[in-house]
This record gives structure tokens, C-alpha cells and sequence, in this order.
């Protein structure tokens, strides 16, 4: 472990360019894969859900609203229904837009549609239950909760290779990175090299040194992007509190920075960063001193 | 005991750099190593610790046979083998005590252990005082007396030196050999390569003489002839 020190305090620049490096890596590897977590979370979250929600005409009545909920509960396929009045609607905008006031002015409830919200026991029923909430008075619109599912799945995938190809490719340029310093110090500590050799130091006693400071590297960059990230998701919490709140897990973890599960999470990622980096560097360490050198 | 049996080495070219040796050094034995530069002295050193490979023959040190040896094992020979070399070989950024604290960091040795051993050895080289020095700041007698005490403070049953007097002035070559000489009495076999007459015409230890990589005499009080023209390595 003193080896490795002296290693890195030697040659601190090429030590600094592995790091940032890492840092990069693991900065962009981990916003991408908390958004396709975050996504996935939302894409559960509307999936538990099969809903649709029944937007009415302004001409419409409560006795169509009434007439069309117990038309779907006479089907047997419907697990609840919920109407949603204008005024409901309204209530609902204001607490969504409740920081900006200029929003608030410009709409009443006479602008809102009423609406009933629709939940079936499973989503293959949403297609059999459509033509008759089609045909029932007084609708305008139906949107069906698929819709939604459908976009965030494509924008899921979408994250999702994204990430993975940014993140692959950063990872091999950290990879190349590392080896190229680990090998640089290879060239540097050759007459050490050659000494511990002749004095009989076993293969791994030689080479250690070298895995640990890749490892370090990688650990190091891990660990200054986890700083940033932790920093970013608070300071950006409240807006993923509004915005994600509704989704149990989201609200479970962000909710109160105190909490069990915000700190489990915090510090699992952490682990989990950690240990990558560690082994991303490792690798990268392992692989120069299979190339460059010789015992 | 080391027995090397028909051992040649031939480098790139024609020229063997030894050429069917046969010889056996038995434990405890002082032997000096002789002839003139190109004799084949170091290479005979160099395959001893398997840095080099025979091209012929087979070489033994106790039960190893050192040719065969795998490639994973080969430290596990060195660490029976201390080595002292001509151009030191002293970590240029590590203190007196921390080089010779290599012998037994890389043995995985304690840390009480190891300061008490490397107390020891400085002692009996006679760098008690300089310890803490670095090796810029050491005379070229005191950094051979570091190597030395590297060499040999893992207890090796057998201790290799090569020219270790090379660079250095009579009267400092005289206390290396003292020092040689009282690590001989604990035991140790000590095998060193040199071309100095004058040393081994004082010390009348057994002379292994090389020429052109032929071994051309073994005795047991040699002396090494030095003649105007050319020296000869004759025991």
C-alpha cells in the first residue's frame, strides 16, 4: 500500500489524469443509470395503473358521467372509478401550479374538462371497454394509459442504450487511460522492478502495487462522481419530489433525507461505485502489466 | 551445495559464454571466481539465479534443479540465494535501512521483526550510523556494504558477489572481504566473481578459474597471475 502511495505522489499528473478520467466516466455512467432506474420506477408506476381517463364535453352532465360509471362497473372489469369534477380539476391545477401565481390567474374551473378516471382489473380489458366509453354521451377525449406507457418504454430504451453506449465507451477510454499510465510507471520503476526480482520478491509481490493503483484510480474517480451526483439529486429533489412524487419508491427514498431508505441508497450507490471503480481500474492495471511486464 | 554438471551458455554469435563446467561447491565453502573479463563469471552467477537459462548441461542448488524450475517459483530460489552486485543496485529513493529492509519486506516479515534483523545486519556491516542516509549521501564502500547487508539479511544459505570490489579502493575491497569472510563463519556459502589478483592471493580460498567460458583450474589455495600482456586466470 506504501508502494502504491509513493507510486501515485511520484508522478502526480498522470496520477490526476486517471482520476478525472474515471471521474467522467463513472460522473456520466451513474447520472445515466439513476435516470434509466428513475425511468423504469415511473414506467412501474404507470403500468400498475391501467387506467384511462374519460375527458367530458363542457355540455356534458353528471348523469352522463353517471350513466358511462355504471355502465363500466356493470362489465365486471373495472377494479374502481373516480369522477373528477371541474372543479376537482381545478383544485388539482392549483395545487400542481401553486409556485406561479401567473398561471393561477389565467385559469377557472370553466376551462377544465370533468373527467372520470377508469382503473381495470387488468390492461387487456382496455381495449374491450373502449368502444363503449366511445359511444357514451357527452365525451370528448380518451386517453388511455397505455399511450403513456408506450412513450416512456420508447424513451426508457431510449435512456438505455444511450447510457450503455456512452458508458461502454467511456469505460474502454478509462480502461486505455489507465493502462497507458500504469505502463508508463512500469517504464519508470524498471530498475526497482529489476532489483525486487533478483532479491527473490514473488511475482505479485512486484505487481500488487501497480493492480492497487489502478484500482485507486478508478475507486477515486468513482467516488469524486458520487459526490456530484448526491449533490445534484439534492439540490434537485424538490423538483423530483413534484414531479415523481406520486411514485412510492421516489417519494420513499427522496422523501426525508433522514430516512432508512435514503441513506441505505445513498450509500449503496456509493458501495456499488466504488466497487466498479475499483474494478474498472484493476482490470486496466492488470491487463499493462500482462503486456509491459515480463517476470 | 551447488553443482553445475556440463553447463553451457551460448548467447547469439558462435562464443560460449561457459562451455561444459562441471563443478560442485559444497555449504559453507568460501570460493572465488576468476578471470578476466568475458571469462564467463557473471553469466556463471546469472544462471546460478536463473537469470539466464543453460543452453546445455544441468545445474543444482541443494535439492532444486534450477534449470526446470517454473517460472512461478523461481524467487522462492532466490530467496535462497543472496546477491551482491558489481554497480550496487541500491534504491536511489529509500534510506540504508529501508534497502536492506527489502530482503524482508518481500518475505512478508513483521515490522518488529524486521527492524530488529535489519538492526542487526547494519551492525555487522558497520552502518549502524547510517541508517537513515540515503544512498547519495554514501560513500561506494558503504553502498556495497548496504548491498551485502541486503544480500544476506534474509538468512540465505548462499551469498553470490559479483565484482563487488569492482569500484572500490583497496583498502574499502579489504573490509568487503572482512565482512564476506565473517558472513562465511555463520555458515553461508559465499561465491564471488572477481578479477582482483591482489585479493585473491591474500584471502588463499579456493580459486575456480575461467577463460573464454572453460573452466581451466579448481584449487583450493589459488592465486590469481597476473602477467604484463594478458592476464590469465590460472589457479
Amino acid at each position: 500500500m506504501l508502494s502504491t502511495w509513493t507510486h501515485i505522489r511520484r508522478s502526480p499528473y498522470q496520477s490526476l489524469a486517471a482520476v478525472l478520467t474515471m471521474f467522467l466516466t463513472f460522473l456520466l455512467g451513474g447520472m445515466f443509470f439513476l435516470a434509466t432506474v428513475t425511468s423504469v420506477l415511473v414506467l412501474q408506476f404507470f403500468e400498475s395503473k391501467p387506467q384511462i381517463t374519460v375527458f367530458f364535453a363542457d355540455r356534458a352532465t353528471q348523469g352522463d358521467a353517471d350513466s358511462l360509471k355504471k355502465t363500466l362497473e356493470a362489465t365486471g372489469k373495472v377494479v374502481s372509478t373516480k369522477y373528477v369534477t371541474k372543479e376537482d380539476a381545478l383544485a388539482i391545477y392549483r395545487e400542481q401550479n401553486k409556485n406561479d401565481p401567473l398561471l393561477l390567474e389565467m385559469v377557472t374551473a370553466d376551462i377544465l374538462p370533468a373527467s372520470l378516471e377508469v382503473s381495470a382489473i387488468d390492461p387487456k380489458y382496455l381495449s374491450e371497454l373502449e368502444p363503449a366509453i366511445r359511444q357514451a354521451n357527452g365525451v370528448e377525449e380518451v386517453v388511455f394509459q397505455k399511450d403513456v406507457v408506450e412513450t416512456l418504454l420508447a424513451w426508457t430504451n431510449a435512456i438505455r442504450i444511450v447510457g450503455a453506449t456512452l458508458a461502454a465507451l467511456l469505460a474502454i477510454d478509462s480502461l486505455l487511460i489507465i493502462m497507458t499510465v500504469i505502463s508508463m510507471k512500469i517504464a519508470l520503476k524498471k530498475e526497482e522492478i529489476e532489483i525486487l526480482n533478483l532479491v527473490g520478491a514473488s511475482p505479485w509481490y512486484i505487481r500488487m502495487p501497480f493492480v492497487l493503483e489502478g484500482g485507486l484510480y478508478g475507486a477515486a474517480g468513482a467516488f469524486l462522481s458520487w459526490i456530484i451526483i448526491t449533490g445534484l439529486v439534492l439540490w434537485a429533489r424538490p423538483v423530483f419530489l413534484s414531479f415523481l412524487g406520486m411514485i412510492p419508491s421516489v417519494s420513499l427514498v427522496l422523501g426525508s433525507l433522514g430516512s432508512a431508505a435514503f441513506l441505505l441508497s445513498v450509500a449503496g450507490f456509493l458501495a456499488v461505485m466504488l466497487l466498479i471503480g475499483f474494478l474498472l481500474g484493476s482490470v486496466g492495471s492488470l491487463v499493462a502489466l500482462g503486456r509491459f511486464l515480463k517476470l | 551445495m551447488i553443482r553445475f554438471n556440463r553447463v553451457s551458455k551460448q548467447y547469439a554469435g558462435p562464443v560460449h559464454a561457459l562451455s561444459e563446467v562441471t563443478v560442485e561447491i559444497k555449504d559453507g565453502e568460501f570460493v572465488f571466481l576468476i578471470g578476466p573479463s568475458g571469462a564467463g563469471k557473471t553469466t556463471f552467477l546469472r544462471l546460478l539465479i536463473r537469470d539466464l537459462l543453460p543452453t546445455e548441461g544441468s545445474i543444482h542448488v541443494d535439492s532444486w534443479q534450477v534449470e526446470t524450475l517454473p517460472p512461478p517459483k523461481v524467487h522462492l530460489l532466490r530467496r535462497k540465494i543472496g546477491t551482491v552486485f558489481q554497480d550496487f543496485k541500491i534504491l536511489s529513493d529509500r534510506t540504508v535501512f529501508e534497502n536492506v529492509a527489502l530482503g524482508l519486506e518481500i518475505l512478508g516479515k513483521k515490522p518488529q521483526e524486521i527492524e530488529s534483523r535489519v538492526s542487526d545486519v547494519l551492525e555487522l556491516v558497520g552502518l549502524s550510523t547510517k541508517k537513515n542516509s540515503f544512498p547519495r549521501e554514501l560513500s561506494a564502500g558503504e553502498m556495497q556494504r548496504t548491498g551485502i547487508a541486503r544480500a544476506m539479511v534474509g538468512g540465505p544459505s548462499i551469498l553470490l558477489a559479483d565484482e563487488p570490489t569492482g569500484n572500490l579502493d583497496p583498502d574499502t575491497s579489504a573490509e568487503i572481504l572482512d565482512i564476506l569472510q565473517e558472513v562465511n563463519k555463520i555458515g553461508t556459502t559465499i561465491v564471488m566473481a572477481t578479477h582482483n589478483a591482489n585479493i585473491v592471493n591474500e584471502f588463499k580460498k579456493r580459486t575456480i578459474a575461467l577463460h573464454e567460458g572453460k573452466m581451466v583450474s579448481d584449487e583450493a589455495k589459488g592465486k590469481y597471475h597476473v602477467t604484463k600482456k594478458r592476464k590469465s586466470a590460472k589457479g
